[in-house]
């Protein structure tokens, strides 16, 4: 299994260059710089600022500098934030991005197989019929939808909840409770989904009438039996699952005002903040890169049928 | 089997760990201030790219700053200009030298405040690296742009300090508006003794030395800054407030919701479709003002068919600017018909404006027509163009209503392309001149009338992105510069502006409105033009 993820390690750093360069030439070519604004600069301090952070070499030195950097974990300067670098800014809204994301990630689980896992063991009844119409619903209505509505509701019309920001910069229970519910929802509805096919599917197959035919309980049977193969969907598909968090949390954390990557991420790409897109960027795609890994060794754990050759 | 049940166990492991960290979390406790200290929560529009007074561009950047530092002069509450770090000052018969005797001040690590920091601090200005967006700004003082060009060396910059508590500036020529200007935070001291020693960091929590109300005190990024009262601050007995956190709301309507429910107690803009919904719901919060800014749309007037003025006036006549200001946006804004905003001091707002201001429009409409048949266009030659606009606020609600203003002229006499752009990206596109009618707007830097004429002017370079030149006009405002009597000066603007207008260079749109959402338990809060509002005017009741 060592030699497995070695191997698809291995794999990820061509797939890793290959995004940063197209991130990096794709957001160049994108027309604007960081240095536009209503008051225009005159071309001598333009050139001047720009080579003050060396943009105007040709693209492909630059290119080759930034990558030269990122081997020392240099992330360079903000362009537009004067006073930080660019791993302060990642290192200040990681923490946030990542609570976030794990707790709707539980969230999602914790609710959505049970769910799921009712809506089977009642197939064609009327719990089925909610629960399903429930995700449907889940799924249909994006978050920037769910999240206001939440907002207002348990902000300001109950006045249990904050409606956005943090907690003078702690994370409380109050202040991530609805960011949480909201980016769990669609997660939910999906997993509910996924774990009710499967089971309805493992239900009828020939290794659990064997396990009924021995006389096992039924809760036995669901348990020991069922559950586990009716769970292997869902494994495959949490690599997927984490990437639909990292871009909800995008919408989440403008909705909910909170200090995440994600909101730089948007108002770096509207700024031409070339090296904050570039880290999250470079973020993102080795969390989807590592999550999908951690995906198929628990598959391959949890599947007796899969070999890691 | 055994293996599976160690799986199952990490499950479970795993399961408890978040429980436990969401449940630990629940157990941090709310750290919100206990009713009665003086503390406000600040809804603030957006992050600050630096809080250096230099670098800084921003009005919301410009808020806080303004609360930190202070220059020569200051702002009153309601926005005016009083004296600040200068008690008095005495002007030379030529306008040109001015001097100003500083009060005894001291920074925040009680330092005093010298005119030695605010040589430094102008030099420091004109030389940093990369160098800085507004320090042409400062090219009013003598030797300025030689300085910025390393043409010649700083301490020929005119600025002097002729004893510890004076300070001398000598000016390229006379400016009547020279004590508005100097409460714009380019103009600030700053502390020469902190500068020195940090580099670019002195303006961190951990080092920021300061001679204004409040001391930054924290800056957590992208969540909120908090700056507290500064003991040191030669008014400190005045100020009322403890300490401001400000929270950079880009989210008008979120920010909203949080003033609703007393987590924020200000918020410094809402959309004007939301003014009825607000006034409903929270009487008594929404404070609406004339603002120092201009929404106005800029002809490329080196490009057919926009170099033919006939042309310009026609686009001009058929906007519909009451429907658009008082149907579309509804929070305040001004039809405008004229460049100059109501709110801007030492200017006579009624009295320029564009002749067919109140024509009825189907008479505008058969004037426009008559002007684009003088022209060359009409019906089977119809005027082609593109009108690009910015796609921010409200700006993409008004693009198709002036779309369709410009086809009331006649179905086959136009025919307008409109496509939106990011903000910068429109701003890029027409300082390149790659655009035939663009969307800008401009907001005072400070208040003087000269500030929205300027960007007219042949030499203003990428910053007259219609690249308009009329040599009348270029000779009113030079001659404006030179004149030291406030209303000779006046009068020479308003003939430039007028001209400006007569040649339909831009069509005015809308003047807009400060709108901020204020509890009404702050009081200290005067709306005013300028939508300046000191935090150390401000108090809880």
């Amino acid at each position: 299994m060592l030699s497995f993820a070695l191997k698809r390690l291995l794999v990820a750093i061509p797939t890793m260059f290959i995004i940063i360069a197209m991130a990096f030439f794709l957001m160049r070519l994108a027309p604007g710089s960081p240095f536009d604004s209503e008051r225009a600069m005159s071309p001598e301090i333009r050139q001047l600022v720009m080579q003050h952070y060396g943009l105007d070499k040709p693209l492909t030195v630059q290119f080759f500098e930034y990558l030269k950097g990122l081997f020392v974990f240099d992330l360079g300067p903000s362009l537009i934030y004067k006073n930080q670098n660019v791993s302060d800014i990642i290192g200040n809204g990681f923490p946030v991005s990542i609570t976030i994301g794990l707790l709707a990630l539980s969230l999602a689980i914790f609710i959505g197989v049970p769910l799921g896992l009712i809506a089977a063991l009642n197939q064609n009844k009327i719990q089925d019929y909610s629960v399903m119409a429930v995700a449907m619903a889940g799924i249909c209505i994006p978050t920037f939808v769910t999240g206001p509505l939440l907002a207002l509701f348990f902000g300001v019309k109950l006045g249990w909840l904050p409606t956005a920001g943090l907690d003078l910069g702690e994370m409380t229970f109050e202040t991530l409770l609805l960011p949480v519910v909201t980016l769990a929802l669609p997660q939910i509805a999906i997993i509910s989904r996924l774990v009710r096919s499967s089971t309805i599917e493992v239900l009828s197959s020939n290794f659990i009438r064997t396990a009924r035919a021995k006389g096992l309980p039924d809760s036995i049977v669901l348990v020991k039996h069922a559950l586990r193969a009716s769970l292997l969907p869902l494994v495959s598909y949490l690599g997927p699952a984490c990437a639909g968090l990292i871009t909800g949390s995008v919408v989440i954390e403008n909705v909910f005002q909170l200090p995440g990557i994600g909101r730089n991420f948007v108002t770096s790409a509207l700024q031409r903040d070339y090296p904050v897109v570039m880290a999250v960027v470079i973020l993102y795609a080795s969390l989807i890169i590592i999550l999908n890994l951690i995906a198929d060794i628990i598959y391959g754990m949890l599947d007796p049928k899969v070999t890691y050759e | 089997m055994s293996a599976n049940r160690r799986i199952y166990n990490k499950l479970l492991a795993a399961t408890c760990l978040t429980i436990f960290l969401s449940g630990g979390l629940g157990a941090c406790s709310k750290k919100n201030e206990q009713d009665g200290d003086k503390i406000i929560h600040f809804g603030n529009s957006g992050e600050p790219k630096s809080l250096d007074p230099y670098i800084a561009t921003g009005t919301w950047e410009h808020q806080i700053i303004s609360d930190m530092f202070e220059g020569l002069t200051a702002n009153a509450a309601d926005g005016k200009t009083v004296s600040g770090m200068a008690t008095s000052w005495t002007t030379s018969p030529d306008g040109l030298v001015w001097t100003f005797k500083l009060r005894d001040a001291k920074w925040s690590d009680g330092v005093p405040v010298t005119a030695d920091d605010f040589v430094y601090g102008w030099q420091r200005l004109l030389t940093m690296k990369p160098p800085t967006q507004y320090a042409s700004m400062l090219f009013l003082v003598k030797n300025a742009e030689e300085v910025f060009d390393g043409k010649l060396p700083k301490d020929t910059l005119g600025i002097k300090a002729l004893d510890p508590k004076t300070v001398q500036v000598t000016l390229e020529h006379p400016a009547s508006y020279l004590l508005d200007f100097l409460t714009h935070p380019i103009t600030y001291p700053v502390p020469k003794h902190v500068v020195e020693k940090y580099g670019d960091n002195w303006i961190n929590p951990e080092h920021i030395v300061v001679n204004g109300a409040y001391k930054l005190e924290q800056w957590s990024p992208n969540d909120f800054i908090y700056v507290a009262k500064n003991p040191k601050y030669y008014d400190a007995k005045n100020v009322c407030l403890e300490g401001v956190y400000y929270y950079p709301t880009q989210d008008d309507i979120a920010a909203e919701r949080r003033v609703k429910t007393d987590r924020l107690d200000i918020h410094t803009n809402f959309g004007g479709s939301r003014r009825e919904e607000i006034d409903r719901t929270m009487p008594g919060y929404a404070r609406v003002s004339d603002y120092n800014s201009i929404t106005y749309y800029i002809f490329n007037t080196k490009k057919k068919p926009f170099n033919d003025p006939r042309v310009r006036e026609a686009l001009s006549l058929a906007i519909d600017r009451e429907f658009i200001a008082n149907e579309i946006l509804k929070g305040g804004q001004k039809p405008a018909y004229s460049l100059v905003p109501k709110g801007i001091f030492n200017y006579d707002f009624e009295k320029v404006h564009q002749d067919w201001e109140n024509m009825p429009r189907a008479q505008k409409l058969e004037l426009a027509r008559k002007l684009l048949k003088e022209a060359g266009y009409g019906p089977g030659h119809p005027l082609d163009f593109t009108f690009s606009y910015r796609n921010s606020r409200d700006n993409p609600r008004i693009a198709p209503v002036v779309q369709q203003n410009w086809r009331d002229i006649g179905r086959d006499w136009v025919n307008v392309h409109i496509v939106g752009n990011d903000v910068q990206i429109n701003y890029d596109k027409m300082q390149r001149g790659d655009f035939e009618v663009g969307d800008a707007g401009w907001v005072a830097d400070f208040n003087d009338a000269r500030n929205f004429l300027y960007a007219f002017e042949t030499s203003a370079g990428e910053m007259n992105y219609g690249k308009y030149s009329n040599p009348e006009f270029d000779t009113y405002l030079k001659q404006s510069d030179f004149e030291k009597d406030a209303n000779k000066r006046k009068e020479l603007i308003e003939k430039a502006e007028k001209i400006v207008l007569k040649d339909n260079a831009f069509i005015p749109i809308y003047f807009d409105s400060s709108r901020n959402l204020v509890n009404p338990n702050i009081t200290g809060w005067v709306d005013n033009p300028n939508d300046y509002h000191r935090t150390k005017y401000l108090c809880t009741k």
